[in-house]
């Protein structure tokens, strides 16, 4: 406990807050924080309470949940028992909000980073939209030889792939 | 119009759309160690837990509206067969991979447009669930329409049968674009889009892949079902609740 004394939530700064929250991962890839993430959109301290703003991922992210659960942990531990923890839909999460640090991260996991942006549409011819995106470069020996196995992959963040070169398969984060 | 008025025709806009997804998410769900490779567990599985996903958002912001001590899952289990408002397609029963493969086709491309009509929503919690809810839906359409072409453009009995489940299927999708009263009210305060450029959108491209697939495709001016949308169901309806809501209703307040 930081300073001995659950009340005192003033006492707190934001960038420590940032820096407990570091502690928080994602449970499915554990090399990364929420803050890494960049699920943590605000955090505004006040006189008696904290307020942390998080933005989810993916609709379907069963880890939401546990890492709500998380954050309120590693910051009760703290010594900040009156946290407030606000959902906020938008804008929505997107990989674009991840460092080029945090896809390193990725890639020195195995986990091949987000690749495409996909934030602008497509407009609404079909063909234009179904189209298959660009081969996702291997994240153990940097080809781009490579062919997708399946959009769906071990967790709704996942796509699945295969590498030509080293013979390897691998995950994608998909971008979002 | 009064806020109240506005705050019900909200809550019904989220219930349907949130029910859609709750119900085709269940159906697909079924396919889980059933499908014809893993590969295809795991997507229809995927996709199942996205469209759970976006129902809860929306059924967590009918919650809110409701301000009553209802929660999203009171909403997900503890409603009655009337009470439900998806659309007929979502409910419908498939045996047959074919039937489940026609069924998710014609929703992702109604989803795809709906969900970017409804990212440019006034309303923020409804364009934050749309902004998310596009992205998931362009991956979802891309797979069904694959294999919309693999099944249709493959074998002579890969064919046979997407054309039955397309001809079966078909009187179903009119119900998609029906509008109410609180789609009016919606659009005429501005918080949702006009959404009755959705239609033609779909039947163009529907028609576009069903020609690529080989398949014949249906006219739009076909008889068409309805009743979802007002709490009128299939007879799939009470068996896929009953299967749903069982554990809750046994054990309403257990946890884990």
């Amino acid at each position: 406990m930081r300073n001995g004394n659950t009340m005192n939530v003033a006492a707190i700064t934001k960038d420590e807050i940032l820096e407990i929250l570091q502690e928080v991962k994602d449970p499915e890839i554990p090399a990364v924080s929420v803050i890494e993430m960049g699920m943590v959109r605000e955090v505004i301290v006040s006189d008696n309470q904290v307020k942390i703003v998080i933005t989810p991922t993916y609709s379907g992210c069963p880890a939401m949940g546990w890492i709500h659960n998380e954050i309120k942990k590693v910051l009760e531990l703290e010594g900040i028992s009156n946290l407030i923890i606000e959902t906020r839909l938008s804008p929505a999460w997107t990989t674009d909000w991840m460092s080029e640090e945090t896809k390193l991260k990725l890639k020195e996991s195995g986990i091949a980073p987000p690749q495409n942006k996909t934030n602008d549409f497509d407009g609404s011819d079909l063909f234009n939209i179904i189209k298959v995106p660009a081969a996702i470069i291997c994240p153990f020996c940097d080809s781009d030889d490579t062919k997708m196995i399946s959009e769906f992959g071990s967790t709704a963040c996942k796509s699945l792939h295969y590498c030509n070169s080293c013979l390897q398969g691998f995950d994608h984060f998909k971008c979002h | 119009m009064s806020i109240d008025a506005t705050k019900k025709a909200l809550f019904n806009f989220a219930i349907k759309h949130a029910d859609d997804r709750l119900i085709l998410g269940h159906r697909l769900a079924e396919w889980c160690s059933t499908a014809p490779i893993l590969e295809e567990d795991i997507a229809m599985s995927n996709i199942a837990l996205d469209l759970l996903g976006q129902s809860v958002l929306f059924l967590k912001y009918a919650a809110e509206l409701e301000n009553s001590n209802r929660t999203e899952d009171d909403l997900a289990y503890l409603r009655t067969e009337k009470e439900f408002r998806n659309a007929l397609l979502c409910e419908q029963n498939t045996d047959d991979f074919a039937y489940a493969i026609a069924r998710q086709f014609f929703f992702d491309v109604y989803d795809y447009y709906l969900m970017e009509a409804l990212a440019k929503s006034t309303d923020e919690q409804i364009r934050g669930i749309a902004e998310k809810s596009v992205k998931e839906a362009k991956y979802h359409l891309r797979h069904s329409s694959e294999w919309m072409l693999r099944l249709g453009d493959g074998t002579e009995e890969s064919h046979k049968r997407i054309a039955e489940a397309v001809e079966f299927l078909w009187m179903y999708t009119g119900e998609l674009f029906e509008t109410d009263g609180d789609d009016d009210l919606l659009k005429s305060e501005g918080i949702i889009p006009d959404l009755s450029g959705l239609k033609a959108k779909w039947y163009e491209s529907v028609s576009q892949l069903l020609a690529k697939a080989t398949l014949d495709v249906p006219s739009i001016y076909l008889f068409m079902q309805s009743g979802g949308r007002k709490g009128y169901h299939t007879e799939n309806m009470g068996h896929i609740l009953s299967d749903m809501q069982y554990l809750r209703r046994l054990y309403p307040d257990a946890k884990w």
